[in-house]
């Protein structure tokens, strides 16, 4: 019995993480429908709740949710096999691209069509840059303003270590949560 | 030792990106780019690219391709370890807090302070795409002529169509790849 969860938890996995292009969010709903409504082996509450935690971890989300998911339903053992069926597509689709890349980058077409997909990319990152960016400036609150421009200054011109700025900035964050200062925070 | 040090970079990588997706991208070029020379710019902004393209999160996608370059398949299964390690431990303890407690405001107190320097690497790691994409160098170079503007078309259209009409940046990354093909098979 056991072992059936096994193979269904791998196979649902590896299927949703095959089918996750862009990455991050795009899992989180897919998940949803396949371990709420289709398997019902979650509450719709609880699979919320899942989410927040898969964001508030660090690295990939879709790999953070299928943990937690794999652990919910099955323990340590489970949160082993949902990671696994997470990343095995990525791993194995990655892998083959990477034998092709060098022979694949020296052809003229791909070349062409490669320079045209990083005006692309730079184009989708801007999107996602400035949709980001505007949820942290409707807040309309001083200090995440201020921490963005720091940190910008402080990555792009000072070379800082970002490792050091997100430290720096958790920290920040967590005083913030401890003592809301008065004139900051909107009621 | 180079499995050690694959491995301890992506350990970092998978450690401090926090909000997932495209919060891991400065944190890879910083590593992959800056910190060691395992990947030129230019590789970089492919397996951008190459991410964008193919399902899976970001980090896992890069841990295999830069694992396959700097020591082969190995390389590559070690690189993702260390990327989704950080992630095991750290969700796992979340969840069962998570679990005992039901309340993560200090966690999410955390990541409301961190969102907006992560916005800001972010924003630095794409304003290097935007260089890269319109000049093919990281750097602004100080002769502003040479610029591509191809690119900059493909940028400028892509853009566009994902404010306005919010696409798939899948889409976004097929049409901008045809484009490349088309104009600069014609010019």
């Amino acid at each position: 019995m056991k072992q059936k969860i096994f193979i269904k938890l791998f196979l649902s996995t590896f299927q949703l993480s095959a089918c996750t292009f862009g990455g991050g969010f795009v899992i989180i709903p897919l998940m949803q429908k396949k371990f709420v409504d289709e398997l019902h082996w979650i509450e719709e509450q609880e699979m919320m709740d899942l989410t927040a935690i898969a964001q508030s971890s660090p690295g990939a989300i879709a790999v953070n949710a299928s943990i937690l998911v794999g652990y919910h339903v099955a323990g340590v053992m489970g949160a082993l096999i949902t990671v696994l069926g997470t990343v095995l597509p990525p791993l194995i689709i990655i892998s083959v691209i990477s034998f092709f890349y060098t022979a694949f980058r020296d052809n003229v077409i791909v070349n062409m069509a490669m320079t045209g997909m990083l005006a692309g990319v730079a184009a989708v990152i801007c999107d996602v840059v400035i949709t980001m960016g505007k949820s942290i400036f409707q807040k309309k609150r001083v200090l995440p303003i201020v921490v963005f421009f720091a940190s910008l200054v402080a990555v792009r011109f000072m070379k800082i270590n970002i490792i050091l700025i997100i430290l720096i900035c958790a920290v920040i964050g967590a005083v913030d949560t401890l003592y809301p200062g008065r004139k900051g925070r909107q009621a | 030792m180079i499995y050690f040090e694959l491995l301890w970079s992506f350990f970092q990588i998978g450690l401090f990106s926090i909000g997932g997706g495209y919060a891991a991208m400065p944190l890879i070029q910083n590593q992959v780019v800056d910190v060691h020379p395992w990947l030129t710019m230019t590789q970089f902004a492919d397996i951008m690219t190459i991410a964008e393209m193919t399902p899976g999160p970001i980090a896992i996608n890069s841990a295999t391709f830069v694992g396959i370059q700097v020591a082969g398949i190995p390389g590559a299964i070690i690189a993702t370890i260390g990327c989704i390690l950080p992630s095991c431990m750290i969700v796992i303890t979340f969840a069962y807090i998570y679990y005992r407690f039901r309340g993560l405001k200090m966690v999410q107190g955390v990541l409301t302070g961190l969102r907006p320097a992560v916005v800001a690497m972010i924003t630095s790691a794409g304003i290097t795409l935007v260089i890269m994409a319109f000049y093919g160098e990281r750097i602004l170079p100080v002769d502003l002529s040479g610029i591509n503007i191809i690119s900059v078309i493909i940028f400028a259209v892509g853009f566009l169509v994902l404010r306005k009409w919010k696409v798939n940046p899948i889409y976004v990354m097929l049409g901008a790849g045809v484009a490349g093909v088309l104009l600069y098979s014609i010019v």
